[in-house]
């Protein structure tokens, strides 16, 4: 892995799969894999952090092994839990039913962080949007992150048969700990520039003509420098260009009423609806061409 | 190639500079370990060929922790490796032991204060001169004229000290955290513990007789207390300091900070149990009570060095203050929306408020405003008791 420039190599083969990396994000990345730590990733919503990890496990073949995170997330959905009605069953079906057997793998369910340290090859394992679960989780989330092993009391300890590549994503919602930041890799992505989101663009869009695809660009740009509650990320750029294409427009100034309804793409609050009416949409439009 | 840094020739190899590297981004503010040191190390030999670039990227993903460090990384990477081709000094035996010490700052001018105190809360500390200076005198004199007799300033005896330490601990009980998800082993609970019913049933040959319940507990709030003990609240402050040891009394994790022109712990004074040493070290603490106020830098001094301990989505933060401040109102919006980000609740106790036709029309208080969770007026007794409603709904 570690060849003569291992992470353009990435960045490279990143591209091939769809996914334009900046090169701080590529040599992050690259990074985590080879030193074998978790990555953490921050930025706004709709950068492309939960798409990295898909990309990457497309790229390594790996399987994704994904966990939501959500306020309130216990070790009981996270990492395993027993089927106490299959154990009820078992025992009163079965008059040799004791313990050791009732406790066995048979009736172990699964979660995703004890799967993902199970599998025969390592797997992406993303937990997405941790900054929604609570506090005590991201202590459980510590102990697998750094023995990547799981201890079940009736059955002891579960260690890992391969080292899953962890990708962390975050938001911001609340501040996460020092401990967590401190074992984890930390990439920040932020609103990809022109040249990076004209690739982006170019490699996953509904194929739209050149000249429409730079003015889609330029619009989306100009729009996130509007004061805007919450800005368009690259996700709501591509349904953008996706309805545009749809929708038959050729030019963005051709057509101000179909403009202004593909904008229900990109504004996702009532009070940036109402901050970008269709005169700003104009000025935008007529900018960006 | 010039401008990369020249470093002394008795300065060790590649190992030492990268570890002086870390510890001048300790010195400013970057939480990293031993341990890192290491691992950039071998970041640095995974990154390929060595380029500025490329070591400037590894390093970042490895000693950068957010997003606020993302953005300083630069320009501390730059400072360090590539400082326009001066020479570097030889690292000074271990800086890092000594704190840059802040100078106190110089009290604001007694005028803030008095006009806080009577109650012109307008806009007296940034001069702006937007209100109408004329209608806010009459006001304030109204004001004054009417409520005085009532208010906390008279409750300075024993009785009513006491009183308020009762009252805080009431409303310290009352504050509850009702959002676990979790549940707990119980007697009673809505939930059957499948887990404890079926091992308990192996006693009874696999019949679940025993039913085991679980249910979600309520939770303590921890609680933080940040009391304003400038010279517009002098007045307020004995009554408020006896509230405050109220609240320390009823809950142990709980802690507090004064603030007048700097912020200073006073928890270990609040929970002695020994009352003459108490009231002792709280007035060696006074040393600047009834000074100017610089409530934004406080806050902003709390959140930065305090609050990453003290301070979680299990905390309310309580902060007694008459919002008057010296500094633009910015500040105080900015300080508390990163407050905003680490704590449950924020609830902000203002003796001001509690004035009739008073509307937060100090600047300082009314950026602040939006990140509170609640704002609540404590002028009297009766104001203060008539918060445990709130503080249960919290």
């Amino acid at each position: 892995m570690a060849g003569a420039s291992g992470w353009t190599d990435l960045r490279a083969r990143l591209a091939a799969t769809g996914y334009v990396a900046s090169d701080a994000l590529a040599m992050a990345l690259h990074l985590a894999l080879t030193l074998g730590r978790p990555l953490l990733l921050e930025g706004a919503a709709g950068v492309g952090k939960t798409e990295l990890a898909k990309t990457l496990a497309g790229m390594l073949g790996a399987r994704l092994i994904r966990l939501q995170c959500y306020e309130g997330l216990d070790a009981g959905h996270a990492i395993y839990e027993w089927n106490y009605q299959r154990q009820l069953l078992a025992i009163r079906a079965g008059g040799d039913a004791d313990e050791t057997r009732v406790f066995s793998q048979e009736f172990l369910l699964t979660r995703p962080l004890l799967e993902a340290i199970r599998q025969p090859e390592p797997p992406v394992l993303l937990i997405d949007e941790i900054d929604r679960a609570d506090e005590e989780f991201e202590a459980y989330l510590l102990e697998i992150l750094s023995d990547f092993q799981v201890s079940i009391p009736e059955l002891g300890t579960i260690s890992a048969t391969s080292r899953p590549h962890v990708i962390l994503t975050a938001n911001g919602a609340r501040d996460l700990s020092d401990a967590l930041r401190r074992r984890c890799l930390y990439a920040w992505i932020d609103y990809p520039d022109r040249a990076t989101e004209a690739a982006i663009l170019a490699a996953r869009g509904p194929g739209v003509a050149e000249k429409l695809a730079g003015q889609i660009v330029g619009f989306v740009q100009a729009l996130r420098r509007e004061a805007l509650e919450k800005k368009p990320g690259v996700a709501e750029m591509l349904d953008f260009a996706a309805a545009l294409a749809g929708l038959g427009v050729n030019d963005l100034t051709d057509d101000p009423a179909a403009l202004h309804a593909t904008m229900v793409c990109l504004l996702k609050t009532e009070a940036d609806s109402a901050a970008i009416t269709p005169e700003v949409v104009q000025r935008l439009a007529g900018r960006a061409a | 190639m010039s401008r990369v840094t020249r470093f002394p020739a008795r300065a060790g190899g590649p190992a030492a500079r990268l570890s002086d590297f870390i510890d001048h981004l300790r010195l400013n503010g970057f939480a990293l370990g031993p341990g890192e040191t290491g691992v950039a190390l071998a970041a640095l030999t995974a990154a390929g060929p060595p380029t500025p670039q490329a070591a400037r990227m590894a390093l970042r993903a490895v000693c950068v922790a957010n997003a606020e460090q993302h953005a300083r990384f630069d320009d501390l990477f730059d400072a360090f490796w590539l400082n326009r081709g001066r020479a570097r000094p030889a690292p000074p035996p271990r800086r890092s032991q000594e704190r840059p010490t802040r100078a106190p700052q110089p009290f604001a001018a007694p005028a803030d204060g008095a006009a806080c105190a009577a109650g012109a809360a307008a806009e007296a500390d940034d001069g702006d001169g937007a209100a109408d200076a004329g209608g806010e005198g009459r006001l304030a004199a109204s004001l004054r004229s009417v409520d005085t007799a009532r208010d906390l300033r008279a409750y300075a005896d024993p009785e009513s000290l006491a009183e308020a330490e009762r009252i805080a601990g009431r409303l310290a009980k009352a504050i509850r955290d009702r959002r676990s998800r979790r549940h707990r082993a119980a007697n009673r609970g809505g939930a059957l513990d499948l887990r404890r019913t079926l091992r308990a049933s192996l006693q009874r040959g696999g019949e679940p007789i025993d039913l085991r319940r679980r249910r979600r507990p309520d939770r303590p709030m921890r609680i933080v207390c940040l009391l304003d003990v400038s010279g517009s609240m002098e007045v307020h402050a004995r009554v408020f300091l006896a509230f405050l040891r109220g609240l320390m009394g009823a809950q142990e994790t709980a802690r507090a900070w004064l603030f007048h022109t700097r912020l200073i712990d006073a928890t270990p004074a609040l929970t002695d149990r020994d009352r003459l040493r108490a009231a002792d070290r709280l007035s060696l603490m006074a040393q600047g009570f009834g000074g100017g106020t610089r409530l934004a830098g406080c806050l902003h001094d709390f959140v930065e060095r305090h609050a990453a301990k003290a301070v979680n989505r299990r905390t309310v933060v309580v902060i007694l203050s008459d919002g008057c401040d010296a500094a633009p109102a910015g500040e105080i919006g900015a300080a508390l929306a990163r407050l905003r980000r680490r704590a449950g609740r924020i609830v902000w106790l203002n003796p001001l408020k509690g004035w009739r036709d008073y509307a937060p029309t100090a600047a300082a208080m009314a950026a602040a405003l939006p990140h509170l969770d609640a704002f609540l007026p404590a002028a009297t007794l009766d104001q203060l008791a008539a918060l445990e409603g709130e503080f249960a709904r919290l």
